[in-house]
């Protein structure tokens, strides 16, 4: 029998119980569908965290007020959560030469307000480094002046994501805006980042000179003279970094007056570290995903030789007859593991089409980011081959293998 | 048939031994040195009571068995050394199966039931189905192509299983009981059709038990316990004197 032969007789008797066709399929259709989706879910994440490592660099360190074994330190007194302060970070960047750059920040949130247009957005108080550690560049309008910075001028450069949401279609750049009860003039734009490692809208910030965030915005809060929220930094050289991070550490104990023994009333985060624990939670959810996908694969293969074998039984007396007008072993073996490849393949063509579609829609749908490409689709394919081959060679065999006299015999 | 008669026989078995479980205490003897020859053109029956190694001879002739002692030329070809994949081949090529039950496949409709071994034979596509249709002409079923078996009555499947059996051009035609679920009228309709493919040249070899179907063929031989007697041309009406039958 030629190929095209053997596969008009499969689809013939395929079509002859194409019910139970379609519900043996559906076990590979599942599982097919399910590897594209973990598969491309497990990329996505993947993806971004690459981005993430190539974005924020392994040059960077993040210092926070609280200690390291209490993160909930915003929760405790109101001055553990002031323990850094301005002259901090002009210390750090006095006295360790190998540091770069360096911000203190300060955050809140408020209302901000153009005509008749009011968004609620969160600012960031900044130091001129600020910008440059994170990565920001400028779409529209200019930095801040120096006297912006030393004098709290009521500036702001705001994110994408505001500027569209009270200008439209316009820049900004020169509008006067409320932010809370604060008049502000708009000296610039920054340029989308899009979404952040973990699904937020990054581009939805205002972003004020820290001395203004402190006066005009945070209010009276009790916050100790000259104190920030945050303090940034970012090293020449990434193999500096451990070394960077225990100077700041010792620095910043000693400035604390910090007695030894006694806990740090700050943390300092390095973001490899966070990349190295979310890379392997990324592997560990892969791994289990990927275990789940294939578990399915195998259930919906053993539904094919299920239903393979049920069908050599049911059609001895046909194979018995095949085999008596000329039909060798192979023939028979070729003709039961066609059936099955069609099988597992239409199963494989239609998963991948329900899996492309699913993860289409987890992208677009939930936070988990997605990313597909043809070597899944590639690789659901040769899976849903390899499934039909592998389950559909036992029943084909066991057909090939039949008495031509046993079975013609059989009723 | 002169030119048939130069030839050598298309079947022929020289002391042919058929042992089941050899060697345990189930063993049977199925067939003791049965030694036969066929010529071509030739329409023959073979006889013979359930258990007698009638079966036996019919799936050795088939080629889908071997035997366990003896020769078996099957149109000049040894098939003792064969393996299965060879005899399925030589099945194609030499023999053509007519069933007591038809079997023909009830999805398919006649056309394509008559060119199914077409595909095993590797005849290109497009000429399939002219094929089948001449096949079916030759047993006056040119109008039942597209029928499914189950629109047909026993006598016309009967006939479609015959061009079935005919579509690769085989030597030998071998009927098992063909006549066994058929009425006498129809069963007469499909015997003198054999006779009529005897006379195109082909060589009919015919199992049964019932001497009247026997009656048909130009020779008979009977099979008792595994031994074949050769008894003539057949003829019901000696039947009485020689006591002959079973």
């Amino acid at each position: 029998m030629t190929f095209l032969d053997v596969l008009r007789t499969a689809i013939f008797a395929l079509r002859g119980n194409w019910m139970r066709s379609a519900l043996t399929s559906l076990g590979v259709i599942i599982g097919i569908a399910a590897v594209i989706v973990m598969v491309s879910v497990g990329q996505g994440t993947q993806a971004e965290i690459d981005r993430m490592v190539s974005g924020l660099g392994s040059q960077r360190l993040d210092i926070s007020p609280g200690s390291r074994r209490t993160p909930g330190g915003a929760r405790q007194a109101g001055s553990s959560f002031f323990t850094l302060s301005e002259g901090d970070a002009d210390a750090i960047r006095s006295e360790i030469p190998e540091v770069q750059l360096v911000s203190g920040s300060l955050r809140g949130s408020s209302q901000i307000v153009f005509a008749e247009k009011n968004w609620a957005s969160s600012w960031q108080g900044v130091q001129p480094d600020f910008f440059e550690i994170n990565g920001w560049s400028l779409a529209d309008g200019a930095w801040f002046e120096p006297q912006d910075y030393s004098g709290a001028g009521k500036n702001v450069i705001i994110g994408e994501t505001v500027r569209r949401e009270l200008f439209g279609e316009d820049s900004g750049v020169g509008q006067t805006v409320r932010i809370g009860r604060t008049p502000f003039v708009v000296v610039g734009v920054l340029a989308p980042k899009g979404q952040g490692g973990f699904g937020q809208d990054q581009d939805d910030v205002m972003m004020v000179p820290l001395e203004t965030g402190r006066r005009r915005l945070l209010g009276a809060m009790g916050m100790p003279a000259g104190a920030v929220m945050q303090i940034a930094l970012t090293v020449g050289n990434a193999d500096d970094l451990p070394y960077v991070q225990g100077e700041v550490e010792a620095l910043l104990r000693q400035r604390h007056r910090i007695a030894p023994g006694a806990e740090d009333d700050f943390s300092v985060r390095n973001i490899s570290e966070i990349v190295a624990t979310r890379t392997a939670t990324t592997r560990l959810m892969s791994l289990l995903l990927g275990a789940v996908a294939t578990i399915s694969l195998i259930v919906g293969g053993i539904g094919i030789m299920n239903i393979m074998l049920v069908s050599v039984t049911e059609r001895i007396r046909e194979i018995g007859l095949r085999m008596a007008v000329g039909a060798g072993p192979a023939d028979v073996r070729r003709q039961f593991l066609a059936e099955a490849m069609l099988l597992s393949l239409g199963g494989g063509v239609l998963g991948i089409a329900i899996g492309v579609g699913g993860a289409l829609l987890v992208g677009r749908f939930s936070d988990l980011p997605t990313a597909l490409n043809s070597q899944v689709v590639l690789l659901a394919a040769g899976f849903s081959v390899a499934t039909g081959l592998f389950f559909g060679y036992y029943p084909a065999r066991k057909a090939s293998e039949l008495d031509p006299i046993e079975a013609l015999r059989q009723q | 048939m002169s030119s048939d008669a130069m030839r050598p026989p298309v079947i022929e078995t020289r002391a042919l031994e058929k042992v089941y479980s050899a060697g345990t205490e189930a063993e049977v003897v199925a067939l003791r040195g049965v030694s036969l020859a066929i010529a071509h053109g030739e329409f023959v029956a073979i006889m013979g009571p359930s258990g007698s190694g009638k079966s036996t001879l019919m799936n050795l002739i088939g080629c889908l068995d071997t035997p366990t002692a003896g020769q078996y030329l099957c149109d000049g070809i040894d098939v003792a050394t064969l393996d299965r994949e060879a005899l399925a081949q030589l099945r194609r090529d030499k023999i053509g199966f007519v069933f007591q039950g038809f079997n023909l496949l009830p999805r398919m409709s006649a056309l394509e039931n008559v060119a199914m071994p077409l595909g095993y034979a590797r005849v290109p596509h497009d000429e399939r189905a002219d094929r089948a249709r001449e096949a079916l002409a030759a047993v006056g079923l040119e109008n039942r192509g597209g029928h499914r078996p189950s629109e047909l009555s026993g006598g016309q499947q009967q006939r479609v299983a015959i061009a079935r059996a005919l579509i690769n051009r085989p030597p030998v035609l071998l009927a098992d009981e063909p006549t066994g679920a058929l009425d006498t009228k129809t069963g007469e309709e499909i015997l003198s059709l054999f006779k009529r493919l005897r006379d195109d040249g082909h060589t009919v070899v015919l199992i049964t038990h019932d001497p009247d179907v026997a009656a048909h063929a130009d020779r008979t031989f009977v099979m008792r316990d595994g031994e074949l007697h050769e008894e003539g041309p057949y003829d019901t009406r000696a039947r009485a004197h020689t006591g002959a039958g079973p």
